[in-house]
């Protein structure tokens, strides 16, 4: 066992990409598990449950009484409405990749789907798949989005509903990168070579055809959760997302919204676009060191 | 006689109008366990053949039997069991191997799915008993990964896996062309071994007339999908009767001080690229020996002597052999020319 | 000595790489006489392509010349610049490589690159005597010169490596490289090609390095054949000395697991395995295969001794006057 661990960690040396990009994801989860423990996720996060335009501080006294006895600690202070910005960055961190998550597996796993089946058995059922991807991949996305979610109401869209919304496009990709590695995969000796092992068709799929797909899985798994983390931001921040709750998109919308700057408040943009940018810059890390993974293997297959 | 494997009539046109195989028929039957090569350049459809074999691929028109049975409309049983009689050795050493797994995977998977072996320790030592075989070290090779192991040492751990499923027909496709020539007689000797002690009747296809002389017994040229000679290897070799054969022969570079290669002429189609298709014999271009006749039909199989045809009007005076027929030629009863070893 | 027109001395090509120090080529060593043909045979590894790109100085990092010497005439081309480096490849020392007809630019007509590779040179001619040259050299490798106006495509795979010999001549190399220049050939044209660059290098006077695994090949075509192991040369000598008495124990080897005419059924391969290039065993590269090992061969490597005219070999069994 300890083998193992030192085996991973002196890959992590080399791969250093993946290793940041591990880093600042096992920060993140910390920040978010340990975080809550603070602050009362029902509560905090919402309007009006602090006093408004409080700066930074780690200690706050009301202005009516400049030496209380009880300061209260608003580490990334408060917004205009009355959100206590700590609460927002731990509730709205989970809310974001979870959104990310979930349209990201959902869109992984219609997509894969598709794009196996249509590679592997061909015709016109290839030809059909084929053509919709192509054509719904030239469509951009967010314009797909902005659609489907200002035609149903902001009133009535929650972070699960948006997760939905977002896995409509985040197939699309997903789909045509699969299929292709499976078309050339199924060309391959070695999938001869099962067939005269007596296995079949479903027995190929899952023992030979898979497991070799495994590292461009985890390498759109990550393209994905991406997109949908991007597309999820630039509908909330176009207002078109919960707006009640304390999501980083929606955070991004109220600071526009309430002309946060010009207001001199300066930390409630602060908050949500340096978590953002943590989390961008994770997933581009991964991206790269899940490519170095990927890249030896398909050059030890040939 | 029953036919093991036959080719009835098989023409085989890829997307784009390419013809692979041409209207060819010829069989193995049960009681000739030789080794049969196919020989040919590259485009006479030799590949497409051993595929058309082990049913990878589905012919334009013609049929492929297995023991008597089309192999693309077999029951299930019975395709479990032609998966499991019918194998092959493939070209590429490297690309017959599952990356994802260690090349224990191709030895431990048909052992487990066709049921060869009651126990795990059973399975173990029927494993090591055939690397032993082919001359292999079992603790060199078993728990590795494919790219951990040499060309040569994975090109005969597949010959291994062949010995140990004792398939009743093997498809060998250039099984030697991509390994070292040190390691090329070795390769073939374990064939031979398969052919002459497990009595397993083997398909060589190959572009190298010297190894095919080498191992087999009996030989088929192909030239652009269709059958230009074929019979016993000696005589085919030595005395080659049809013009296409003995321009091959001619250009082949033997390693032998003593037989010059090229005295004939080579005739180039005119045109930059492949002539378009004629209705004759497909070598009339470029053949010395061209008269009308020729451009006209397909020449039929003729029987110049008991041990070979050749499909050339230049023996028109000769006995034809029909199509159907091409298997008994094979037969190691027939042999007229005895071979040494 | 003045009637060579390349030696090699003790040419080291080594790879650096992150997993230790690759000796591709090592302390390679032979003449070449004027119009000779010479065969360098080996199998995948043994450094025979590498010795060939040591000669033409295209070795890539890497990987580099780590000592030796290749003189041409006289000049040592391991020492002068890149700049004269450049205009002596392609037209002293011309190189015809592995699938060329894939390297033929599929946008210009043959005569164009067939110019191309006089102009990069620096011949000072007129645009109507390249056109002639051209023409000549086509002719040369027994192609009709009104292929000049065609395009790679509309060519066959023989003619398409014939067109890219007749680029590889045109500026009547003092020496022509060939690396397994019909690899990818049918036998046919195989013949055809290698009959053409023997009447082309018998009429302008070339040498000839042909570089192959193909044991046939060699024998009907080369005068003198040098035999490569795990980036060694073991041993060189005329073709009718090496396939008749060969010294080397890999040699003999070799010629025996040849399939011949008259020994059909009878097989005899060379017992283990090529070992890798970062770890070959101690002394004679070859000692853990060869049949006639002693122990001296795993303690010292073997020198290089001459056996007569033109035949050298580099094993123990033949020191001290064996």
């Amino acid at each position: 066992m300890m083998s193992r661990l030192f085996l991973y960690w002196r890959y992590i040396r080399r791969n250093w990409t993946l290793g940041i990009g591990l880093g600042i994801l096992i920060f993140l989860i910390l920040f978010t598990l340990i975080g809550s423990f603070y602050i009362d996720p029902a509560v905090d996060p919402y309007p009006l449950a602090a006093p408004a335009n409080v700066p930074p501080t780690l200690a706050y006294c009301p202005l009516s009484q400049p030496d209380c006895e009880e300061p209260v600690a608003y580490p990334f202070g408060t917004d205009a409405q009355g959100r206590d910005l700590f609460a927002v960055a731990i509730t709205g961190t989970w809310m974001t990749i979870r959104i990310g998550l979930f349209a990201g597996l959902i869109g992984i796993a219609f997509g894969t789907f598709l794009g196996f089946t249509s590679a592997f058995y061909g015709g016109l059922y290839d030809a059909t798949i084929r053509w919709m991807v192509d054509v719904l991949l030239t469509v951009p996305g967010l314009l797909i989005l902005v659609v489907i979610a200002s035609s149903l109401g902001s009133n009535s869209v929650t972070i699960d509903g948006m997760a939905l919304i977002i896995a409509l496009i985040a197939w699309r990709g997903p789909a045509r990168v699969i299929r292709s590695q499976v078309l050339s995969m199924r060309e391959r000796p070695y999938v001869m070579m099962a067939r005269l092992n007596g296995m079949g068709s479903i027995g190929i799929i899952f023992y030979e055809l898979i497991p070799n797909l495994l590292p461009y899985l985890g390498a759109t798994l990550v393209e994905a959760v991406t997109g949908a983390i991007f597309a999820s931001m630039g509908l909330a921040a176009l207002g078109l997302g919960p707006l009640r709750e304390p999501a980083l998109g929606v955070t991004i919308y109220w600071v526009i919204n309430q002309s946060a700057f010009l207001r001199g408040l300066w930390w409630w943009a602060a908050v949500p676009i340096t978590i953002v940018a943590l989390i961008f810059v994770m997933l581009f890390m991964i991206s790269i060191g899940l490519d170095e993974i990927a890249n030896p293997r398909v050059r030890r297959a040939e | 006689m029953a036919k093991l494997l036959e080719l009835r009539n098989v023409t085989k046109i890829f997307k784009g109008g390419t013809v692979a195989l041409d209207d060819v028929s010829f069989s193995i039957e049960s009681d000739s366990p030789g080794i049969v090569a196919i020989a040919g350049e590259s485009g006479s459809g030799k590949t497409t053949l051993g595929m058309m074999a082990l049913g990878f691929l589905e012919p334009t028109q013609g049929e492929v039997l297995y023991k008597g049975k089309n192999v693309h409309n077999l029951s299930n049983k019975e395709r479990v069991a032609f998966r499991k009689e019918v194998q092959a050795v493939f070209q590429d050493p490297f690309a017959v191997y599952n990356p994802f797994y260690k090349v224990d995977h191709i030895l431990e998977v048909p052992i487990q799915k066709f049921k060869l072996a009651t126990s795990k320790a059973v399975a173990k030592a029927m494993i090591e008993e055939a690397l032993v075989t082919v001359g292999l070290r079992p603790q060199e090779i078993l728990g590795r990964y494919p790219h951990q192991l040499s060309g040569g040492q994975r090109q005969r751990l597949v010959v291994a896996r062949a010995m140990l499923l004792k398939p009743q027909l093997l498809i060998a496709d250039e099984p030697v062309s991509m390994v070292d020539a040190s390691l090329r007689a070795t390769i073939l000797e374990s064939l031979y071994t398969l052919n002459r002690e497990f009595g397993i009747p083997i398909l060589y296809i190959t572009h190298d007339l010297t190894t095919a002389y080498h191992i087999s017994d009996h030989i088929i040229i192909l030239y652009r999908g269709s059958i230009m000679e074929a019979g016993e290897v000696d005589p085919v070799i030595k005395n080659p009767q049809h013009p296409y054969t003995q321009l091959l022969i001619d250009s082949i570079p033997w390693p032998d001080l003593q037989r010059r290669w090229g005295e004939k002429e080579i005739i180039i189609p005119d045109g930059a690229k492949a002539a378009e298709p004629n209705r004759g014999c497909k070598f009339a271009d470029r053949c010395l020996h061209v008269m009308p006749i020729c451009r006209e039909s397909p020449p039929p199989l003729f029987q110049p002597n008991q041990a070979q045809i050749a499909a050339c009007y230049l023996y028109d005076s000769a006995p034809t052999l029909a199509k159907e027929e091409v298997g008994t030629l094979f037969s190691s009863k027939n042999l007229a020319y005895s071979s040494p070893g | 000595m003045s009637d060579y027109v390349l030696q090699v001395k003790d040419l080291d090509v080594h790879y650096f790489t992150d997993a230790g120090i690759i000796e591709a080529a090592n302390k390679v060593s032979f003449n070449l006489r004027p119009g000779e043909r010479l065969g360098l045979v080996g199998e995948s590894g043994s450094g025979k392509s590498t010795t060939a790109l040591g000669i033409l100085r295209m070795i890539k990092s890497p990987g580099r010349i780590a000592g030796g010497e290749v003189l041409l005439d006289g000049i040592d081309l391991t020492k002068i610049s890149e700049e004269e480096m450049r205009l002596v490849r392609g037209s002293q020392v011309s190189m015809v490589p592995q699938g060329a007809m894939n390297s033929l630019n599929p946008v210009l007509r043959i005569n164009d690159q067939i110019m191309d590779a006089m102009i990069d040179h620096g011949l000072n001619i007129s645009k109507a005597e390249m056109r002639e040259r051209a023409a000549k050299a086509l002719q040369a490798v027994e192609l009709d010169p009104r292929i000049g106006e065609m395009y790679p495509h509309e060519l066959s795979g023989g003619m398409k490596q014939r067109a890219c010999i007749a680029i590889s001549i045109v500026m009547s190399p003092k020496v022509i490289i060939a690396d397994e220049p019909t690899s990818a050939l049918d036998v046919i044209t195989q013949r055809q090609v290698m009959q053409t660059i023997g009447n082309l290098q018998e009429r302008m006077g070339s040498a000839v390095i042909l570089i192959g695994h193909d044991m046939g090949l060699m024998a009907q075509f080369v005068d003198r054949l040098a035999v490569m192991y795990a980036g060694r040369l073991v041993e060189i000598g005329t073709v009718k000395h090496m396939f008749t008495d060969p010294l080397h124990p890999y040699t003999r080897l070799l010629i025996e697991s040849l399939p011949r005419l008259d020994a059909k059924g009878e097989f005899h391969g060379i017992p283990g395995i090529t070992p890798s290039l970062l770890e070959l065993p101690p002394g004679c590269v070859f000692n853990t295969r060869c049949p006639q090992a002693m122990e001296l061969c795993s303690q010292r490597i073997p020198r290089i001794l001459n056996k007569g005219s033109e035949r050298q070999v580099a094993c123990h069994l033949y020191e001290n006057g064996v």
